[in-house]
């Protein structure tokens, strides 16, 4: 026997099975969220905080010696430059220290630990079981119980997701799930019953609907199953049927059989326009970009869970509708983000804020790191967006997200043949998400954190980052022949919506689980992130299991698709549902709301005396929440990403102006271009729901037009957000912006590809109910010939001429004048789209001509604020006088000329020697030369009685206009 | 003539990888993108090329710190022919998360050439504590630095920033000097006049606002500014306001322009 034959056991030292690594930034380090944290406890009024320290905690179980510890908290945990660590006991703190540590709750996805378990196996280490990470917060002061209480709950952790760390927590492992055939008795159950049912069962089903369910299984004549009442519920919901906008309604006597169908889908029907190759069928609406490629666009919304937890919730909403284009056709790849948010006013005193609601400084804050990590992550740049803010959307914040997928055109649309595989690709499948689709109907109180805990989510960009990567290359080898993305409702949604045609068996145990003791029906109706389900041809299977492979994705066979027309799942295989598609997709009954508008009526003076001088007034409108700098938010995006953006959202010297349209080239070999606005005002929608719709339409036409996009080939999508459309005076607010989109956007021939609605956006206080004010988005995607002949609305040089483009009229309701001098009532603006329409061709012609330097739209604050924009972004001042510009004969007042926020207008800037080639090309259009770009930092107006109105120095405007954002972050300079 | 050819190295969260291909393309390199599982299973691919970059993104999600995991792979996977093939006097770039995959790996700045890489610098949070996307200009100190990237440069370069990571600390004060005596610092921080930058124009508050650094032969550089995001002057967030003259090429294509120049000639 030779020596090395013999086994020698290998010596190992301090065998542990459990070790607590902490890390943190050594002194000397500038440590951000540290000093974050210290200005944010200021905030709430703590002022005795000395100092604060902030620990990362890794917490490693498994099999493994000290030498392991050594080299994972060494290597691979600390960065030893700038970071120390301790273990296995932990810093040490100083006197008068208050711990707080934070972690995330049992089942909640903690990304880190997946990539640094990873790390650890790379480095050899095989014997890590499992790892948990927390936060560990040392704040030093003074303080009482009560500060620390409201420091934890206000700022470090959110009871959602997370909990405080007690003494040495155990987690237990969860429990196995065994199966048990689970039948819900609804047969015998009476009406009472039934409702009960729906609000127990968190299913948000009505009377009506839970009866013609009971119908249905009393002809068949036995109860269903746990897993179909779910399939059912989630199908049927508001969030995934639409009935109210796609449903009956006797408005003021009018009878709709299909509101959308009957204005919103009647443009599109109406217009045909060649170029649109696929509207309101699959996940996002296509149309043409250039002679090889399409592009698709979709914007939804992520309100209810963004409420609870704005983090999670704004994530897994850009995460979600990012998947929309990667599941539109047979894949498009994701080349533009676009956000849209509203918020409460973030500077509320916290007394302003309802129980229950997170603060509103908080819901932005968390909101927009959301947006930020998810988009950057995905290597997606965000170019475009809009923040609109309100008192009523304290309790039900808005969190819109959009993506553009651009793809070869021979991808545009997807089939689904029986005998083709099932696959599931991307995030596992966890208790995270559960009744999302259901909850979203649901109205929000202060109790729902508690119980819709599982309906938020934390997203994984990575994790749809790689599945993104694989499947364009599964894509382009032509693997697959179907795709679409797990939303709201899961697979239930997903595969329920692909085997419509054909019918689908799945085997529920097959799907990969986070962690076990799922029940069938939670695997089915899971809204678990980063998940696409595809059709996949057996004999294509295992290549296409390869490409999953090679780049660390995960893939498995669920089911394959039948020709039974029904929907058929396992479990290990027992049958736990067997039911018809038809009942699932058509069962629904069909019941007539009522809708009522009744104008309101409105003071149409000003209850103000004019101004001698209005430079106070334009300084207060720059520096309110709606008007005022976003430069905060947008920073925080990439915009570069990709090297496609060539109209940024920041412009101007200094690239600190308000930009309108984006424009992006998605292609490096070609100048064609695709330029992306919204449209957005729900100031107006108190007033006249109506005009707010077509105000949302004029407006992000205006901004494409303006960055020199041409309105032929221009798309639409709408967003509907409104509060209890049970009210009939809600729904009737509804039906008239549904018209006003049917009236307004047929003229300007601009077809609605895609949409979506949000309903019931309502904050229960107890007695009192909030509802949001109606808010419709309107987002607008056109595709420009020659982004080389594109403009931004920075003046670009001295001597140049200011004109005003379009006419004012007497329209100050909802205005930020105004709102900032506190008066109610006015004229909302309207819009004369056949006018309107005509002054935006006209002046699309003269950028294209290059006969326009710079170009803006006027909006919120009208003209003066516009010009001040267009000022301060450039580094100019201008001289310019009200005298001559188009207006109503009945506008006598220079702060209404400046102010009013009529639609349809710009304000331009033109060379002098193309003066005359402009004034020609815009023949028949209210246009005025008003006066010049001067070489001097000074904006001054001159009234309509010829005195100066305004005389201010443009960096003053533009301190004014970002000081909110700067005071709020405490970012002044 | 001879055709360079460059790897670029991807992995879960690689995010620049399309435009960085755009950049040495449009130079005149053939461009490989190599998954960081592919390159394990078959490790000559490196050595039949001859500039390897590793672009930006956020490599596993930027977790642990940003670039840790993916330059603890490399180290722990094919380290060996890491070594072999910067030895061969073959050409790296790492660009935002590629150059905090360099750094933490200890392939910059590699003081003295070592063979054995050590960690002696780090990026860190930004000081203002979140991600920031912003155009900064950069002092180019060709004279000065062996680079071989940034020869021919202008003195002032302008650019793109996007990172939360990206305040670079030396590991000491000996550290910081050295790679001031060596020219290691190629890019710093400046402002529009070339003054010295403090924030924003210095985005992260960066020592000495060092931007970009190269190890001691000049081979291999490292910066947090994207050079290949600024390829073509409609990139220029102003390019609306340049002169006829200036809308041309984007400055940031001379680095790649640069580094395949040299390969070809001396790979």
């Amino acid at each position: 026997m030779t020596v090395s034959d013999k086994a020698i056991p290998i010596k190992r030292k301090n065998i542990m099975k459990y070790v607590r690594i902490e890390v943190k930034d050594r002194e000397n380090i500038f440590d951000a969220v540290r000093e974050g944290l210290k200005k944010n406890v200021l905030d709430l009024g703590i002022k005795t905080v000395k100092d604060a320290e902030y620990i990362q905690v890794y917490s490693l179980r498994g099999d493994f010696d000290s030498g392991d510890v050594q080299k994972i908290a060494k290597e691979i945990l600390t960065d030893m430059v700038s970071q120390e660590c301790s273990f296995p006991k932990p810093f040490k703190a100083k006197k008068k220290a208050h711990v707080v540590e934070i972690a995330y709750n049992p089942g909640v996805m903690d990304p880190v630990e997946h990539s640094t378990m990873k790390a650890i196996e790379d480095s050899g280490i095989k014997g890590i079981s499992s790892l948990r990470t927390s936060k560990k917060y040392v704040i030093y002061g003074n303080l009482k119980k009560k500060d620390i209480e409201k420091i934890t709950d206000k700022l470090l952790y959110n009871k959602v997701i997370q909990h405080v760390v007690k003494t040495s927590e155990e987690i237990k492992p969860l429990e196995p799930y065994n199966f048990e055939r689970v039948e819900v008795n609804i047969l015998n159950a009476n009406d009472k019953d039934l409702k009960r049912l729906s609000i127990e069962g968190q299913l948000y089903l009505s009377l009506v609907e839970m009866k013609a369910i009971r119908e249905h299984f009393r002809r068949i004549g036995r109860n269903p199953t746990d897993c179909e009442l779910e399939t059912i519920a989630q199908t049927w919901s508001e969030h995934c049927k639409h009935k109210t906008m796609m449903g009956a309604i006797n408005y003021n006597g009018k009878h709709f059989k299909n509101l959308l169908k009957e204005t919103v889908m009647k443009v599109t029907r109406d217009l045909n326009r060649s170029w649109c190759i696929s509207v309101f069928k699959d996940n996002a609406g296509i149309i043409e970009f250039d002679s090889k490629n399409n592009i698709c666009f979709k914007v939804e919304t992520h309100n209810h869970p963004s409420a609870l937890e704005p983090y999670g919730g704004a994530e897994t909403g850009i995460g979600g509708v990012i998947r929309d284009p990667m599941g539109t056709g047979r894949g498009s790849k994701p080349i533009i983000n676009t956000d849209v948010f509203c918020f409460g006013i973030p500077d509320a005193p916290i007394s302003k804020v309802p129980r229950g609601a997170l603060h509103p400084k908080r819901v932005l804050k968390g909101v927009v790191s959301g947006v930020r990590d998810y988009g950057n992550k995905m290597g997606i740049p965000t170019v475009n967006g809009s923040v609109c803010f309100d008192e009523r959307y304290t309790g039900n914040p808005l969190v819109f997200c959009g993506n553009v997928g651009i793809m070869p055109k021979k991808f545009s649309t997807k089939k689904v043949s029986p005998g083709d595989l099932i696959v599931a690709v991307g995030g596992r499948t966890g208790r995270d998400g559960i009744h999302g689709a259901t909850f979203s109907s649901a109205e929000l109180t202060h109790e729902s954190e508690s119980i819709s805990s599982t309906a938020v989510q934390i997203g994984n960009p990575i994790t749809e980052k790689k599945v993104m990567d694989t499947l364009l290359k599964a894509r382009d080898l032509e693997l697959y022949d179907a795709i679409t993305d797990c939303g709201a409702g899961g697979f239930s949604s997903a595969v329920g919506e692909m085997g419509e045609e054909t019918g689908a068996d799945v085997n529920l145990e097959k799907v990969l689980l986070k962690y076990q003791g799922l029940k069938p029906w939670e695997i089915w109706v899971s809204e678990a992130q980063e998940r696409m389900v595809l059709a996949v041809k057996p004999k294509k299977l295992k290549k296409i299991m390869d490409v999953f492979r090679s780049e660390n994705v995960e893939a498995v066979v669920i089911g394959k698709f039948t020709k039974t027309k029904k929907l058929r799942l396992y479990y290990d295989k027992n049958v736990v549902a067997d039911i018809d598609m038809s009942i699932i997709h058509d069962g629904l009954p069909k019941i007539t709301r009522k809708a009522v508008w009744k104008p309101k009526k409105q003071n149409k003076g000003i209850q103000r005396r004019e101004p001698k001088n209005l430079t106070k007034d334009l300084t207060k409108v720059l520096s309110t929440w709606n008007v005022c700098s976003k430069e905060w938010i947008i920073r925080q995006y990439d915009h570069e990403v990709q090297g496609g953006s060539v109209l940024k959202p920041l412009i101007g010297p200094e690239n600190d102006g308000p930009s309108d349209a984006s424009v992006t080239r998605p292609i490096f070999t070609s100048n064609k271009g695709i330029a992306l606005s919204n449209g957005i005002n729900p100031n107006y929608g108190d007033i006249d729901p109506y005009w707010m719709a077509a105000s949302a339409i004029d407006e992000a036409l205006r901004q494409i037009t303006a960055v020199g996009g041409d309105l032929d080939k221009v798309a639409l999508l709408d967003n509907f957000c409104w509060g209890n459309t049970e009210k009939p005076t809600q729904l009737g607010g509804l039906v008239r912006a549904s018209q006003a989109c049917y009236d307004i956007a047929k003229v300007y021939k601009t077809p609605f590809i895609s949409g979506k609605d949000s309903l019931n956006n309502e904050f229960n206080m107890g007695k009192k109910t909030v509802s949001i004010p109606p808010t419709l988005l309107i987002s607008a995607i056109g595709v420009v010939d020659d982004v080389r002949k594109t403009i931004s609305s920075d003046v670009k040089e001295v001597g140049n001429l200011l004109y005003v483009v379009g006419k004012t009229f007497d329209e100050m309701g909802g205005s930020q004048y105004f709102a900032v001098n506190n008066i109610k009532g006015g004229v909302v603006p309207r819009v004369d789209p056949v006018k309107s329409l005509k002054t935006m061709k006209a002046l699309s012609a003269a950028i294209k001509n290059g006969k326009v330097r710079s170009a803006h739209d006027a909006s919120e604050g009208g003209l003066a604020v516009c010009l001040a924009e267009m000022l301060f972004a450039g580094g100019y001042g201008a001289a310019v006088s009200l005298k001559g510009v188009p207006r109503e004969a009945s506008i006598k007042r220079s702060d209404m000329l400046l102010f009013s926020e009529s639609n349809s207008r710009f304000i331009v800037e033109i060379t002098p020697e193309n003066k005359k080639s402009f004034e020609k090309t815009m023949k028949g259009i209210p246009v005025k030369c008003i006066g010049k770009v001067e070489n001097t930092k000074k904006m001054i107006v001159t009234g309509l009685n010829d005195k100066e109105i305004i005389n201010a120095n443009i960096n003053t405007l533009k301190t004014n206009w970002k000081k909110p954002f700067r005071k709020l972050m405490h970012e002044e300079s | 003539m001879k055709k360079v050819k460059t790897l670029i190295l991807r992995t879960a969260g690689t995010n620049c990888d399309q435009e960085t291909a755009h950049a040495f393309r449009q130079v005149g390199s053939e461009v490989d993108l190599v998954h960081i599982n592919a390159l394990v299973k078959d490790k000559k691919i490196l050595s039949k090329c001859h500039i390897l970059a590793i672009p930006g993104g956020f490599t596993y999600g930027d977790d642990i710190a940003s670039g840790k995991i993916l330059a603890n792979e490399i180290k722990s996977k094919i380290n060996k022919e890491m070594h072999a093939f910067v030895n061969s006097g073959k050409l790296v770039i790492g660009i935002c998360n590629g150059f905090q995959v360099l750094v933490k790996m200890g392939l910059l700045p590699k003081l003295g050439g070592k063979s054995d890489f050590q960690i002696e610098a780090t990026l860190s949070l930004n000081d203002s504590g979140k991600f920031e996307d912003r155009w900064v200009h950069l002092k180019s100190d060709s004279k000065n630095t062996k680079c071989v990237w940034t020869k021919g440069l202008p003195e002032i370069i302008y650019v793109p920033i996007a990172h939360a990571e990206g305040k670079f600390i030396p590991k000491n004060r000996s550290v910081l000097k050295s790679l001031k005596d060596n020219g290691q610092v190629v890019f710093r921080y400046t402002t529009q006049d070339g003054l010295e930058a403090s924030y924003p124009e210095n985005p992260n508050g960066s020592t000495d606002a060092i931007a970009g650094i190269c190890d001691p032969s000049g081979r291999i550089l490292g910066l947090m500014p994207h050079p290949e995001r600024h390829v073509s002057f409609l990139q220029h967030p102003n390019w609306r306001r340049l002169s006829r003259t200036d809308k041309r090429l984007g400055i940031g294509l001379k680095v790649f322009k640069n580094g395949v120049n040299f390969a070809k000639k001396n790979l």
